[in-house]
């Protein structure tokens, strides 16, 4: 197995007016070929500048202070600005929550899917049409060829979603970074969309982070999860280890939040208080106050404990199953 | 069984946006008809006996945030309607919305856009009740403070602004603003589906709670197939417009009858199955402008035969407890026939 | 009432950070101080406002005294003392009134006009723009092409014909200018109103239900205002700017009761006779008014945007 994607230390912050807030803290992951892996985190956990910062679109008054962003063995962060462009688009992609933030409304959606094909390679017009079709009929969108002939605005939700994803595969990218990219969508569209992902993932060879607050839909469709809360990855692992057993009492808390899993009616088992504000963190441990087993040590850096395959920053982790 | 509190008769909801002037004389000069007609609610019967938490679930356009308001009487039904205790919710004839019941109370998806930004909590709680002189003027602090309690914020919060609270904060303070006119019916509008997980969980325990503390009668809307079965009693599926299937929470899940149902259930992901094969719905969902003749999930379902694509077919009673729209409880799809001949 | 349950209540980690309305002040002050030049147009402002509305004090002349006036001291060039015993640091006119007294005055005069006529065509704009957006349908329709008419229609033509109309004085203007510049609120009014109106927080009001007047003017009103502070500036300064207009084109005021645009129109008339203080000076301080209003006005909206929140 390749390393797709590997992070090291990131750290971004953003000026606001009582001094710098970091978003995203000493964020540390990878990603192989051919696997998914979820970045789960409620509002304000970091989990969407993360994937931002990965693709290296943060604007001012934000800034990447810190750490390495690998694509496959490269530093994003070390090439000139239009190194970095190249390699968006064609290396690691962006697939957004709301697809029209990426499809121009005036504009055929074959012509700007032909125009992304030949941003990165000199092909004729004609063959980047038809590079756009074959991109389509893999994301599984029938009629194809007269979907390319439409504007964005007379396809359906689900459908430009699909040609984001289409869009965002031209260049069969190593990476592809996608962002709530199933949130704004119905129940069965997104399910045809988590299908049609899956097995696209299996059949190329990308990687995909794909950022999201859905539990239930990382555990049915990534590989691996990483958990983020407060700027930090506070536990990350295989998606079912996680999962069946997490270890830290956030991802216990959230897991137990979530009311599909328990007897209807009953008290959900509840997370008490609120997401903390980035400007005003409390120092350690971020989770602190709101947790069930924080002791005076919390207060100190909580260390990274457990293996590579499940890893957990906690000073008093439950215990692995 | 208890009398239904909330009684919705055959009521229908259609939004027509009428062409413009130039586009009216066109018409007219080449015998098209450019208005168009959006069918938002068909022919939807309920009842909901007092007590009872029933959930309404759907997908986009499926009509069920139209239903909700025009419960609380935002909207008028274009045709059949809705009774409280035998009392008609909705305006007046000349759409005087001074006339709405104050009866009927509703709590909105995104407690952002909810809440009057300037407006402190305190007064957007206690406006309602001070103008309809249902609390004592002198009463009034006191019971915002009460309020506030009961929904889990502390009473001196009263006089801060909506933009200083969270999300599921301000949630609670629209709960506590529609529970201080007192309602018999909340209807609450996918107000729990812009909260983050954990503190979902929380406005969830908070509305459980207040549901036996007020023994509160509410129509629950939302897409979210987990927390309906979580808190509701009795679901009702809608699909374009229309009621597809309405049966207790746990029978429904259990054995889902319309097959719009088991297809939804089908492509929902759930936590803790580990990496699933979804059985997605194939294709899309119709356009409510023109929805499809005869049921309006033919198109998409597995089962559908001839008589699918030509009668609309009608809500028949399962069991005592349990009503579904499909042709095939209710004397087959017309494919028997086929695959015989 | 029955009792809270302890999970139920958030009370330690995270009380919502109280922000009074003084530190939201504070904060408004110093994303404005972001701009030395804005900063520096609100002293000109304050400086003009003390000079105009206290002429009386700090005029070394009483310029609608004739009595005062001494035809001696005609045409005196900036710098000269003349037979009051002190020096006329802008010159005099032709009818010996001291030049920086009666730009105080004009201004006042000026700066009076500005401010009523744009107080009151923000009144008539706001209730043509809520009532449009509120009611829809014909009323709007009514309403807003009435509004667009008058847009399509340069405001100095229609003011001219109103003045014509209505004969001089001070509150002849004034309606000549309401009715040349409430369309500009009334349209800001009524886009920021029907953005506000399709809100969930108005349709819980309309559903509570709350009588309409009270949603109007207690929740659409209150958040249609911030828009409005913007376009009153600019309204305020191009209505003295309008006036001026009015004036130098001798519709406007009489010059025993001058304006800026009086002064200058009366001046105008000496140009050419190389007496270039009579019209330059009230002309600087015209230009000097108006740019400021302006730039505070600009820095108020940048503020106020919040696409530039932070």
């Amino acid at each position: 197995m390749t390393v797709a994607l590997e992070v090291k230390g990131l750290t971004t912050q953003f000026g606001t007016r009582n001094g710098a807030v970091t978003a995203v803290n000493d964020v540390s992951f990878s990603v192989q070929s051919g696997r998914i892996m979820g970045l789960v985190g409620e509002s304000g956990s970091g989990k969407s500048v993360t994937g931002f910062s990965i693709m290296g679109l943060i604007d001012e008054p934000g800034r990447i202070t810190d750490g390495q962003v690998l694509v496959q063995g490269t530093n994003m962060r070390d090439l000139k600005p239009d190194a970095q462009r190249s390699m968006r688009g064609r290396n690691v992609a962006m697939v957004f929550q709301d697809p029209m933030m990426t499809l121009n409304p005036v504009l055929r959606v074959g012509d700007q899917m032909a125009m992304a094909v030949r941003v990165h390679e000199k092909v004729s017009k004609s063959a980047a049409w038809d590079r756009a079709r074959e991109a389509l009929e893999i994301v599984g969108i029938p009629a194809a060829g007269e979907r390319l002939q439409a504007y964005p605005h007379q396809l359906s939700g689900g459908m430009r979603q699909r040609v984001a994803i289409a869009t965002a595969l031209l260049h069969r990218p190593a990476v592809i970074i996608a962002d709530e990219p199933t949130t704004a969508l119905d129940v069965s569209i997104q399910g045809q969309i988590l299908a049609e992902v899956r097995r696209l993932v299996d059949e190329t060879g990308t990687a995909i982070v794909w950022v999201t607050h859905d539990l239930a839909v990382v555990s049915s469709l990534a590989d691996d999860i990483a958990v983020m809360y407060a700027g930090r990855i506070v536990e990350s692992g295989t998606a079912a280890e996680v999962i069946a057993s997490p270890r830290h009492p956030y991802t216990r808390g959230l897991i137990d939040s979530v009311p599909g899993l328990h007897e209807p009616g009953q008290k959900l088992p509840q997370i008490p208080g609120s997401t903390p504000q980035l400007a005003n963190l409390p120092s350690g441990c971020p989770f602190r106050p709101r947790c069930p087993r924080a002791t005076e040590i919390c207060a100190t850096q909580p260390p990274h404990s457990g293996t590579d395959a499940h890893s957990v920053l906690c000073h008093h982790p439950l215990e692995a199953s | 069984m208890t009398d239904p509190i909330l009684q919705i008769d055959a009521v229908s909801k259609r939004f027509t946006r009428s062409p413009g002037v130039l586009l009216k004389g066109l018409d007219r000069l080449t015998g098209r008809d450019s208005s168009q007609t959006v069918h938002a609610v068909t022919d939807v019967s309920l009842s909901v006996p007092r007590g009872e938490v029933l959930g309404i679930v759907g997908e986009s356009g499926c009509g069920k945030s139209t239903l909700g308001r025009i419960v609380s009487g935002i909207y008028t039904p274009s045709a059949g309607k809705v009774t409280l205790d035998g009392d008609p919710v909705a305006r007046d004839s000349r759409g005087n919305v001074d006339k709405l019941t104050t009866r009927v109370q509703m709590i909105h998806q995104d407690p952002f856009a909810s809440l009057n930004p300037r407006m402190k909590v305190g007064e957007i709680i206690a406006e309602g009740p001070r103008i309809h002189g249902l609390i004592p003027a002198k009463d009034v602090q006191s019971k915002v403070r009460a309020l506030l309690e009961q929904v889990g914020l502390e009473g001196a919060y009263a006089n801060r602004l909506p933009h200083q609270f969270s999300g599921g904060q301000r949630q609670r303070v629209a709960i506590a603003r529609a529970l201080a006119m007192q309602p018999e019916l909340l209807v609450l509008d996918e107000a729990v589906a812009s909260l983050d997980v954990s503190i979902q969980a929380q406005v969830l325990n908070l509305f459980m709670d207040l549901r036996k503390q007020l023994d509160l009668t509410a129509l629950f809307i939302s897409h979210d197939l987990s927390v309906v079965r979580h808190v509701c009693d009795r679901v009702a599926i809608m699909y374009l417009g229309r009621v597809v299937e309405t049966a207790p929470a746990n029978q429904l899940y259990e054995k889902p009858l319309h097959p719009y149902t088991s297809a939804l259930f089908g492509s929902v992901p759930t936590l803790g199955t580990g990496r699933a094969r979804f059985q997605p719905i194939k294709g899309e969902i119709p356009s409510p402008i023109n929805p499809p003749k005869g049921c309006a999930f033919h198109p998409r379902c597995p089962l559908a035969g001839p008589r699918c694509r030509v009668e609309v077919p009608r809500v028949v009673n399962a069991s005592s407890e349990r009503s579904v729209a499909c042709h095939i409880q209710d004397g087959g799809t017309g494919a028997e026939n086929e695959a015989a001949a | 009432m029955p009792e809270v349950t302890m999970e139920n209540t958030m009370v330690v980690p995270s009380a919502p950070p109280e922000e009074t309305r003084a530190e939201r002040l504070r904060n408004f002050w110093s994303d404005y101080c972001q701009s030395w030049v804005a900063v520096l147009a609100l002293a000109v402002i304050a400086v003009l406002l003390f000079v105009s509305f206290g002429a009386s004090l700090v005029s070394p002349q009483d310029p609608y005294d004739m009595a005062a006036l001494d035809w001696l001291d005609a045409f005196l060039r900036p710098g000269t003392e003349g037979s009051g015993g002190y020096v006329h640091i802008l010159g005099t006119d032709n009818a010996g009134r001291d030049m920086l007294s009666a730009i105080f005055y004009g201004l006042r005069t000026s700066l009076m006009i500005g401010l009523s006529a744009g107080a009151l065509a923000l009144l008539v704009g706001i209730s043509v723009g809520l009532t449009a957006a509120y009611f829809g349908g014909r009323v709007e329709g009514l309403l807003m092409r009435i509004v667009d008419l008058q847009l399509s229609m340069p405001a100095i033509l229609l003011a001219l014909v109103l003045v014509a109309m209505l004969g001089q004085g001070i509150s002849q203007i004034i309606l000549a200018l309401v009715v040349a510049q409430y369309a500009y609120f009334a349209r800001t009014t009524h886009g920021a109103a029907k953005v506000e109106r399709g809100k969930d927080y108005i349709e819980a009001a309309r559903s509570t239900p709350l009588p309409t007047r009270r949603v109007l003017f207690r929740h659409l009103l209150p958040n249609v205002l911030p828009p409005l502070i913007v376009v009153a500036t600019v309204q305020v300064a191009s209505a003295i700017a309008l006036e001026a207009t009015l004036s130098f084109l001798g519709v406007g005021l009489p010059l025993t009761e001058p304006s800026l645009g009086s002064l200058i129109s009366n001046g105008f008339k000496y140009i050419h006779s190389d007496r270039y203080w009579l019209s330059i000076y009230p002309g600087l301080a015209l230009m000097v008014t108006v740019v400021a209003i302006n730039l505070v006005g600009d820095q108020v909206r940048t503020v106020l945007d919040p696409r530039n929140s932070r």
